[in-house]
């Protein structure tokens, strides 16, 4: 199954889960899931037009979605979603 | 100013360096030659800073305009008890000359902005962004575009870290690609309203110091074109891929950003972290 990489800052949502896997054959349908078992994650990784948001960024497979196929992205087993929030502390 | 030869002193200070075959003397010369700008003297710039002053980086540049509060001392080792109250430039000055003599410091004690980001940053090679805000970081990243500078990036949550260098002139892309837009005021919490562990900033500074003298030698793989990742609680590192994003509105094919923004202090930031804890922490 396709899994989620929950950063730090984003492990209050996913009950302290430092990865979590979901049944989906593209990131869409993924986020879907993820929301789906852990309420909020949509609201974080996606605007109210349902496109990611400029401040958080989904990296398949350490590739940028946002230069692929961006939410259309198809997964297959095994593949892993890292989620990366901006953080500007120093 | 860069040096042919080296001092008895100097050849017994950098001795570790110079036995080094991917630094030796023709490196240490480099490093002694090259003049580095550091954005911001507290949790990631002060390891960033100590590391590069004792490595023998000739020009350290350090803009901060904040003066030493107690709630810095937990992770900003440049500076001491003895420091509470002074400008962090002239502590951060103080123990960069303590550590070597052979640095020359340059005090920048200013509020970075869109009319003095272009001159300050013309004057160094490399800028170290050690900030703690998100007006400050897109104000750097537009800044080393526009001077062509190659910008350290690291930035630090919690116990989370970021790092990585943007290299204007080598198309492989910048903060904004990843970013294009800072987060709207309220959506992120600062590191004042969120905590950060402390040794943190000591782990990503350093790294920031070390890509930074990978980089100026030009040895290994410095980050360009790749964003490390770590996570404190599992103790794990992930490099991702970085590439210029064609839709960037400052690097990008059509860009939007054309010259330096102010953005709001939107962070929640004061200028000084509050040093007042909560209440029922202070009744304990």
């Amino acid at each position: 199954m396709p899994t989620f990489l929950i950063p730090g800052p984003l492990r209050s949502l996913s009950a302290g889960a430092a990865a979590v896997a979901v049944e989906a054959a593209d990131l869409r349908s993924a986020i879907d899931a993820l929301d789906a078992r852990y309420p909020g994650f949509k609201g974080r990784l996606l605007d109210e037009e349902g496109e990611p948001r400029q401040f958080v960024n989904l990296f398949l497979n350490d590739e940028d979605v946002r230069l692929g196929r961006g939410l259309d992205s198809p997964l297959a087993p095994g593949d892993e979603i890292a989620i990366v929030p901006a953080v500007a502390g120093g | 100013m860069a040096q042919l030869t080296f001092t008895p002193e100097q050849v017994q200070r950098y001795a570790r360096h110079l036995i080094l075959p991917e630094v030796g003397g023709a490196g240490q010369r480099k490093l002694l030659g090259t003049s580095v700008l550091l954005l911001g003297a507290g949790g990631l710039g002060s390891p960033a800073a100590m590391y590069l002053a004792a490595a023998g980086v000739g020009r350290i540049g350090v803009v901060d305009f904040d003066d030493v509060d107690a709630s810095n001392l937990q992770r900003q080792i440049l500076h001491g008890t003895d420091d509470l109250g002074r400008p962090k430039v002239d502590s951060a000055a103080d123990t960069i000359r303590s550590l070597n003599p052979d640095v020359e410091v340059v005090k920048h004690r200013l509020h970075l902005n869109s009319e003095n980001a272009l001159e300050v940053f013309r004057q160094y090679d490399l800028v170290i962004d050690g900030t703690d805000n998100f007006p400050t970081r897109y104000l750097a990243n537009d800044a080393a575009y526009f001077t062509g500078k190659p910008l350290v990036y690291g930035a630090i949550y919690r116990f989370e870290g970021q790092l990585s260098i943007f290299e204007p002139a080598g198309g492989t892309g910048c903060y904004r690609c990843l970013f294009p837009n800072p987060p709207p005021p309220g959506a992120v919490p600062s590191c004042a309203e969120a905590g950060v562990f402390g040794v943190l900033p000591g782990i990503i500074g350093s790294m920031m110091a070390f890509e930074t003298i990978k980089y100026v030698l030009g040895i290994g793989e410095p980050l360009v074109g790749r964003l490390l990742i770590f996570e404190g609680m599992d103790m794990s590192f992930r490099r991702l891929n970085l590439r210029r994003n064609p839709d960037c509105p400052l690097c990008g094919d059509d860009p939007s950003v054309t010259g330096l923004i102010d953005y709001e202090q939107f962070c929640g930031l004061p200028a000084q972290e509050p040093s007042a804890v909560p209440a029922a922490l202070a009744r304990q």
